[in-house]
């Protein structure tokens, strides 16, 4: 896998800090699970944070503390391993779907387009994408961030090709209509922290059904 | 296991004895982002230290190497002695993330049995232990401060080594100090806005003027690491 379109500074720094939307923060784990670039350059806004620690105004612990902390851990459950990958799915999105591919509860959209809406907090929402091979998406603009990572196949759009662990950053100055390439249907995850803005009336009447 | 509460004051003892390592420090305050880890301690606030406490809590102290020590022995001396130093400084930086007192006391204890349930996941070669420590403490904080989750990366196929690569391990920790002081060198500006970026006043859309951070020695540093491990375990 070839991956050209990366993770951007402030994003990766937001994700780093803490301070994404659970489906934003889901979709950029995804793509960290494939790209070692990026998972390095993680590891460098992680150091600030542990800059953050290392110089942190001390503040002193409770008398008890350290043995109440011995206690937790004497106490504490065997934790559970993450999920690991599973076929096009990166372990987190394992975790999100409860299994691979097989295990979407899709809904359609039309055109053979469908969707699955995934559990996050309400501050952003993720879904999985079914495009058919070929096939357009409706165009649309954004009126927040729309981050799409894909899974499966490939897409086009006026900016540039999407493919497999490809992930577009889409923000209120792109409008845009992606396409399906031939050949294999595309599978992506997206999410988006505000209603896309589509141009179409009739895609814009069916929103509030489909969430998107 | 052995029998906590037969350590735990005799450490308190020692520590009593020598050390005003966990009590606030204005010039310490005064001059951010210049301690990462124990080995990284500027020189002049070198400690003397005597006898056994050397070897558990000095300023150049091997941190990684006491999550080592718990991972492969249970090691309780090893334990107290990143309690001591790493606890306080975790309930503070969760109380400047705008945790209260008790709710900061609570998630640093939690962070710090998940330092001892996790340390067989800690890598030397990829982070400092401050470095680790502040990614559980981060996502303590997004669990009790937010109530909502940050899903994380796959772990590594390979997972850490049973005997992390020395070399790699020391450049690694010499390059986060690199880091520690470039960040200490900043314009107060673009310190002032990084802070706010940790600390949560920032949105991703907000976060600009993160271009020019020293990031990319450090991000080379553990780009070879995950090469050479994946090339190690091919």
């Amino acid at each position: 896998m070839t991956i050209r379109h990366h993770i951007s500074d402030p994003l990766l720094m937001a994700y780093s800090a803490g301070h994404l939307p659970e489906a934003f923060s889901l979709v950029l784990a995804a793509h960290l699970s494939l790209c070692d670039d990026c998972r390095a350059r993680m590891g460098a806004f992680d150091a600030i944070g542990g800059a953050m620690v290392a110089d942190a105004s001390v503040v002193a612990m409770d008398d008890s503390s350290l043995e109440a902390t011995l206690a937790r851990i004497r106490a504490a459950p065997a934790s559970s391993a993450p999920a690991r990958r599973q076929g096009i799915f990166p372990g987190p999105l394992v975790d999100y779907v409860g299994g691979d591919l097989a295990a979407v509860k899709w809904r359609g959209l039309g055109m053979g387009v469908k969707q699955a809406i995934l559990p996050t907090d309400s501050n952003a929402t993720a879904r999985l994408l079914f495009i058919p091979a070929g096939q357009n998406v409706p165009d649309h603009g954004h009126r927040g961030t729309e981050l799409t990572l894909v899974l499966q196949g490939a897409f086009q759009d006026k900016t540039d090709r999407f493919g497999p662990g490809d992930l577009e950053i889409a923000d209120e100055d792109l409008n845009h209509q992606p396409v399906a390439e031939a050949g294999k249907d595309c599978i992506c995850l997206a999410a988006t922290d505000a209603p896309l803005r589509f141009n179409s009336l009739l895609v814009r009447m069916m929103q509030p059904l489909f969430r998107i | 296991m052995g029998d906590p509460a037969g350590y735990a004051p005799r450490s308190i003892t020692m520590i009593g004895s020598v050390a005003p390592l966990e009590k606030p420090d204005a010039s310490r305050a005064a001059r951010p982002y210049t301690l990462l880890a124990g080995i990284l301690v500027p020189r002049q606030e070198r400690q003397p230290v005597t006898g056994e406490l050397t070897q558990l809590q000095g300023p150049d102290t091997d941190w990684s190497a006491m999550v080592i020590r718990i991972r492969d022995h249970q090691d309780q001396a090893a334990f107290a002695a990143l309690f001591r130093h790493f606890a306080p400084r975790v309930k503070g930086f969760l109380m400047k993330s705008g945790a209260s007192a008790a709710l900061a006391e609570e998630c640093a204890q939690d962070v710090m049995a998940t330092l001892w349930q996790k340390s067989h996941l800690f890598d030397p070669t990829r982070a400092s232990v401050a470095t680790w420590i502040f990614t559980i403490a981060r996502n303590r904080r997004i669990d009790a401060l937010r109530k909502s989750r940050r899903p994380e990366p796959e772990d590594l196929p390979w997972g850490p080594q049973a005997e992390p690569d020395q070399l790699d391990a020391l450049e690694l920790a010499q390059e986060t100090e690199k880091l520690g002081a470039a960040l200490a060198l900043l314009p107060d500006r673009q310190r002032v806005l990084i802070e706010k970026a940790y600390f949560g006043d920032l949105s991703h859309s907000e976060i600009a003027a993160e271009t020019g951070l020293p990031l990319g020695t450090i991000k080379s540093r553990i780009r070879l690491a995950l090469d050479r491990l994946r090339h190690k375990m091919s």
